[in-house]
């Protein structure tokens, strides 16, 4: 019975739902957060305002990354510059203090600016799970559209409240289009 | 007695009635499609100046600096100049997504992405010229902080240090920026794509992105605050351009408004790129309806206010000059108007000082051919404004005896000219393989993408604006 267990319940990897435009799917997202499930996403070709609130997110934590490598970046650059200029080697350049901090600002806010940057983009990719190699949801051909003109909520079989009748039932309430499943 | 307002809405920014879909499919056609033709032509000329650019590197780099028009005093000439000129054009991509977006500017969404390209390719072209310029190749890993056999480090209290880093600190930002408002846009490519090259391709630069409205959070954040950073970092680069100037004595240099003069000097010339890039590739792509005349317009405005500011920095000088009563200062006042170079600076006075005036007037500044020409015109003026900064003010320094007059050889002018081929190769390949609109930055400026939208009007699919009956050719 090697075939049935391939479509057994096990591979299914979330029901996929589409919306026709942004008012439904923020609607419908509202909806899905309020029936309790967790493992649910949104997918849509661009940030849509309202849904945060409707799908209740939190804060990014992505500043608090982006102030450390800042730190790292001002703090690095000044102990770099009176370690080398004020003790390593230091040498007399037209009279100027050995520690001359004021000379030593410009170097340290590039970078500081640069180290926050680098922790404003790969920061970013790592709390996204970016890259990624593979994701079920793109075995859905429907689901090419999410780059373009498509609307879609996707709630995961790994949420506690997971029932496939129940979250078509659900996504068919919440004015779906086409709902679908996915299958890893 | 009362007045009463009406609340007039805000002219659309994308002309025509376009979907999402018109949208992605407008944009994503140049990427997809075949290589055009012409297309060759353009890059292949690009090539040719690239290789003359690499061949005079080339033979500078086995003669020595000789090669070039240099002199004592005039030791800093073209190669300073075109450093300078290309990183001030690099300066308005980050203006336009980082500081336009702070002010919630939605109209840079046309043209940001195409601006930072010019940025980053901009950027590169001026850093050949400071690297070049040194001399002695072969020690130029000497202005990066690295351990070595002598035990020295750079002088991190020296203004060429700082630019060293605020260049390449400002080019690794406007990459990464760059790239992360590309993440979305290959995403969509990938999508679209039809060949499995593609496919693959613009599936491993799109990172696996499914648009996931979790992982959109983080980006958003992760958008403003790289705009964040990068507001104060573009106007620190071009401040610290003019600290290799403004902190040596030099009369004519030794001035504190130069690093607004700069900054302003920066965004006026970077714009006027944008614009004379911007007129031919809309024309070229028919983007047309994105790439529209308000967006020019607003450009406009801002070059003509930039250059204004940068016409007010040239009547200051000439007031400091005279208000100081320092005799150096003035003479090279003096100079700079009836010396041996005057010719550079009555072009840069009309090309700076009078052209951006032509700009009051609204028909000029909806005016396609004539926005075309001011944009090449302030570019000229603009070259010529760090011309007579650089080689004027060092080749009438304080001693008139060891006055010299500073002219350019054929390798400075053919590697000028060259770094148009660096700079044309890396924008053709751009337009050639990227998607040269944001277009989920596009879509999210439109008001159908605005969940509010379907209240007033209805639910139409994928955002339709107009009447869907009245667009049947679709079917």
């Amino acid at each position: 019975m090697e075939s049935q267990q391939s479509t057994h319940s096990d591979s299914l990897h979330g029901i996929l739902a589409e919306f026709r435009n942004p008012k439904e799917l923020v609607d419908a997202a509202r909806k899905v957060e309020q029936s309790g499930y967790k493992k649910y996403d949104a997918y849509t070709p661009f940030p849509i305002h309202g849904l945060e609130k409707a799908m209740n997110l939190k804060d990014s934590p992505l500043g608090w990354i982006v102030f450390l490598h800042g730190l790292i970046g001002a703090g690095g650059a000044l102990l770099l510059m009176i370690w080398t200029m004020g003790y390593d080697y230091p040498m007399n350049i037209s009279g100027k203090p050995y520690i001359d901090i004021p000379s030593f600002i410009p170097v340290t806010f590039e970078l500081t600016i640069l180290l926050s940057a680098f922790g404003a983009t790969f920061g970013m990719l790592y709390l996204n799970g970016l890259p990624k190699f593979h994701n079920p949801l793109f075995n859905s051909d429907r689901f090419d559209k999410v780059t373009d003109d498509g609307f879609f909520i996707g709630i995961e079989s790994d949420d506690a409240l997971f029932e496939r009748e129940k979250v078509k039932d659900l996504l068919e309430e919440a004015g779906a289009s086409h709902i679908e499943e996915i299958h890893d | 007695m009362s007045t009463t307002y009406e609340y007039v809405p805000k002219p659309a920014l994308v002309k025509g009635d376009h979907d999402f879909g018109d949208i992605t499919d407008m944009i994503c056609e140049t990427p997809l499609q075949k290589t055009p033709p012409l297309w060759y032509v353009a890059f292949g000329a690009a090539n040719i100046l690239l290789l003359v650019m690499l061949a005079l590197i080339g033979y500078l780099f086995w003669e020595g600096t000789g090669v070039w028009g240099l002199n004592v005093p005039a030791g800093w000439g073209w190669a300073i100049v075109n450093f300078v000129w290309w990183v001030g054009i690099g300066h308005a991509g980050t203006l336009i997504s980082a500081i336009l977006f702070l002010f919630r500017q939605d109209w840079r969404t046309a043209i940001n992405r195409f601006a930072e390209a010019m940025t980053i390719f901009a950027v590169m072209c001026a850093g050949v010229f400071p690297a070049i310029h040194v001399g002695r190749i072969w020690f130029i890993y000497w202005v990066f902080p690295i351990p070595n056999q002598m035990a020295m480090w750079p002088n991190f209290t020296s203004p060429l240090l700082w630019d060293v880093f605020a260049v390449s600190t400002y080019f690794t930002v406007s990459v990464l920026f760059w790239y992360v408002g590309l993440i979305p846009d290959f995403a969509t490519l990938r999508d679209k794509a039809t060949s499995k090259l593609q496919k693959i391709t613009y599936g491993i630069f799109s990172l696996g992105w499914t648009g996931s409205f979790r992982d959109w959070w983080n980006y958003e954040k992760a958008y403003m605050i790289l705009a964040g950073l990068a507001t104060p970092l573009v106007l620190s680069v071009h401040t610290v351009v003019s600290f290799d100037f403004s902190v040596s004595l030099i009369p004519g240099w030794h001035s504190t408004i130069f690093p607004p003069y700069f900054v302003a000097g920066a965004i006026y010339s970077g714009f006027a790129m944008v614009l004379s890039l911007m007129i031919i590739a809309r024309k070229i792509y028919g983007l047309e309806d994105i790439m529209n005349v308000d967006i020019m317009e607003k450009m406009n405005i801002v070059m003509m206010a930039t250059g204004l500011l940068v016409a007010f920095a040239y009547l200051m000088e000439g007031w400091t000059a005279w208000y100081s009563g320092y005799i150096y200062e003035q003479a090279i006042f003096k100079l700079y108007v009836v010396g041996p170079y005057d010719w550079g600076f009555w072009i840069l006075m009309f090309c700076n000082v009078v052209t951006p005036n032509f700009l009051w007037s609204k028909t000029v500044r909806r005016n396609v051919t004539l926005t075309f020409i001011i944009s090449i015109l302030v570019n000229i003026g603009m070259w010529f404004e760090r011309f007579m900064i650089a080689v004027a003010s060092l080749s009438t320094d304080f001693l008139p005896s060891s006055w010299d007059y500073y002219s350019p050889t054929w390798v400075d002018i053919w590697t000028y000219i060259g770094t148009f081929g660096l700079f044309f190769t890396f924008f053709l390949l751009f337009l050639r393989f990227f998607p040269m609109i944001a277009i989920a930055e596009v879509k999210a400026v439109m008001p159908q993408a605005d969940p509010h939208y379907y209240e007033e009007n209805g639910s139409n699919d994928h955002g339709k604006s107009g009447d869907n009956e009245l667009k049947s050719n679709n079917d």
